[in-house]
């Protein structure tokens, strides 16, 4: 019976392929260059150069900051931030790698935070989320409620910090940075619209009568079909947990507990965070301060910290706009 | 009597049956269901703490039902300070300019982009206006303070090589409302443009052929087709947008101003001042009542917001 399971859902897959494939003959067909209804050659030089200018706005400030990660210490302290420095030096990588246990553990901590969180959030609300799609659900419109109403309106930001640490007791610990922003309504949606309308019906009812159970189901037929759906969610917990520091300004106290974003906050005011085993190296954490290519060193967290996104940035590009297309679909 | 009895076994029974039928389903969600139950229905209960006088006498639950009623002390303290005024200002007004603003210059940028004759240049302007979405108000604060340090900032640099006064960026309030709305914007701009020009590539072409062949122009395509056939996600967006008015991006008003105190009069927002009261000052009182005024007056706002949509236009009423 699995085997015709599978058999059936690499048939779907197939012609899912074969549609994509076809969809995207038909696009490059229309955009074909069609002169008849184009703007003119002058206007579109004008919006290049305008839209030329919008791009640099918008990523020029981080090229700034990577030019100035790459500065030595001493000629930043002269010149201040320059978008070509004077003397190039990669002491601030350096100093990382080799005395910044620190840094790296804090880089740690976001990337645990980051694929327990993604994997958890997915197993809870992808179930979730297709008990709500299935029509023979009887209790569909309750659930469906049931996440709606956090929507409309929160307890806010008091409460649920004392829930917690209060009532779960979560303060310092890794769990407060991983439970309170893995589950979201808004994905639950957008997962239940995906298995609607990517899964046939023709599918569950033929594995139904074969006597598949709803879980062999889920794990089998839908899981494999809805793969691009689920991947567009996994970005969106990805960047949500990558990119949070306001649960760390909330519940960590403890400072082998922080990651990274908010390891870049408490740097904002000082350094001397940096320096842990002063002691063993004979010499004081102050004269330690000192020594550090501070201003540098802080730069280039913020881009060891930002380069994985932009790595990923491609992927994300591509299924985000197709998570925001399908998520701005009524029911 | 006998009868009724009846038919109420009957209907347990059913209810029973139901409930056995759909088992597998109700297993799936029950992670789910305890996740909700505890982060956003937890807290709503947690909301009569605003009406009380929070004293910890062990968990959350009895501490809750142990602290005293004070009625609407919290509130009147709350409204009765200068804040309350000053914060809800703050917000509303700031989100009425990112609402416009959120609107007009996304949809306008991806008019224009759609006009482009040049289809990868179009795609790169695209993914370098999408970055800044994609990184944190931490990172972003950073790269602001490259430009805004007062002593080693880019800005400064030109300002003394012009022979002027250094300007102390971060206690400056007076600039500080522009910074905030563009660095919004600069942040947002491209999630709104690649949402919109999504929608605009979903137009039917035949539209504007026929409107081609009737001798329309470029202005009257975009009054007549492009900017209608966006209405239903745009009405989406302002509906989230108004219900949304009394939230602040934390992140925005808090991490980019870097939590300046000489910045506050133009920086605090209902959002950043719960949070100062819940975490330095301890005042749970007062920050949980400013919380409560924040979540009762977004589900009013976004009722009526919803409402009116329904009545002048039920099809695209959110629900």
């Amino acid at each position: 019976m699995e085997e015709r399971i599978k058999n059936i859902s690499n048939k779907a897959k197939e012609e899912d392929i074969e549609e994509i494939e076809e969809i995207e003959e038909v696009k490059e067909v229309e955009e074909a260059p069609n002169r008849f209804n184009s703007i003119s050659k002058p206007t579109n030089t004008i919006l290049n150069i305008m839209f030329l200018i919008i791009a640099a706005v918008c990523i020029v400030p981080f090229l700034f900051v990577l030019m100035v990660s790459f500065t030595s210490e001493a000629s930043l302290q002269v010149n201040g931030y320059r978008f070509w420095p004077e003397e190039w030096s990669l002491e601030a990588y350096k100093y990382i790698f080799k005395s910044g246990s620190n840094i790296i553990r804090a880089y740690g901590i976001t990337i645990i935070v980051t694929i327990t969180g993604t994997i958890l959030g997915l197993i809870i609300m992808t179930t979730f989320a297709y008990a709500l799609s299935r029509k023979n659900f009887a209790y569909r419109k309750f659930f469906t409620k049931l996440i709606f109403i956090p929507m409309l309106f929160s307890g806010g930001m008091v409460s649920s910090y004392l829930v917690v640490t209060r009532f779960l007791g979560l303060k310092n610990n890794i769990l407060a940075l991983i439970l309170p922003i893995c589950v979201s309504s808004f994905h639950i949606i957008i997962l239940r619209t995906f298995f609607k309308t990517s899964v046939p019906d023709a599918i569950v009812e033929s594995a139904k009568i074969d006597g598949a159970s709803e879980f062999v189901l889920f794990m089998k037929v839908v899981l494999p079909i809805s793969l691009p759906g689920i991947a567009t969610i996994a970005l969106f917990l990805t960047l949500g947990f990558w990119n949070d520091w306001f649960n760390a300004m909330l519940y960590i106290d403890n400072n082998s507990l922080i990651p990274v974003q908010y390891l870049l906050i408490k740097l904002e005011t000082s350094m001397e965070f940096l320096i842990n085993n002063s002691n063993t190296m004979g010499v004081s954490a102050t004269e330690a301060v000192a020594k550090m290519p501070k201003e540098t060193v802080k730069m280039a967290i913020v881009v060891i910290t930002t380069i994985p996104i932009i790595f990923a940035y491609p992927f994300f590009q591509k299924y985000f706009v197709s998570g925001l297309t399908i998520g701005a679909v009524k029911e | 009597m006998a009868k009724f009895k009846n038919l109420d076994k009957k209907k347990n029974k059913s209810t029973l049956k139901k409930l056995k039928e759909n088992r597998e389903f109700l297993l799936l969600t029950l992670p789910g269901t305890v996740w909700f139950l505890i982060f956003a229905y937890l807290p709503m209960i947690g909301i009569v703490i605003a009406f009380k006088n929070w004293r910890i006498s062990g968990g959350f639950i009895e501490s809750l039902i142990k602290s005293q009623w004070v009625g609407l002390s919290n509130f009147k303290f709350l409204f009765n300070s200068s804040d309350a005024w000053l914060i809800t200002r703050n917000t509303v007004l700031y989100n009425i300019v990112f609402i416009v603003l959120g609107i007009v210059v996304p949809v306008t940028f991806a008019i224009l982009l759609n006009e482009l004759l040049n289809k990868k240049l179009s795609k790169f302007y695209q993914s370098s206006m999408f970055l800044p979405y994609f990184l944190s108000w931490v990172v972003v604060s950073y790269c602001l303070f490259v430009f805004l340090s007062p002593e080693k900032g880019y800005i400064n640099g030109i300002i003394t090589a012009l022979g002027k006064d250094k300007i102390s960026w971060y206690t400056e309030p007076k600039y500080w409302t522009i910074i905030i709305i563009f660095m919004s914007q600069w942040k947002s701009v491209g999630y709104g443009t690649v949402v919109y020009l999504a929608s605009i590539c979903g137009i039917d072409k035949c539209y504007y052929e026929a409107a081609m062949i009737d001798g329309a122009t470029k202005w009257q395509q975009i009054k007549y087709i492009t900017i209608p056939s966006l209405k239903p996600v745009l009405l989406i967006m302002f509906i989230t947008a108004v219900g949304g008015m009394f939230r602040a991006d934390f992140g925005l008003f808090y991490q980019l101003p870097k939590n300046s105190g000489a910045l506050y009069s133009v920086t605090n927002v209902i959002d950043t001042y719960v949070y100062r009261g819940l975490m330095n000052l301890g005042n749970i009182g007062m920050s949980s009542a400013a919380a409560l005024y924040q979540s009762f007056v977004g589900l009013i706002l976004i009722l009526v917001t919803n409402g009116i949509v329904r009545k002048v236009d039920n099809e695209n009423a959110f629900f």
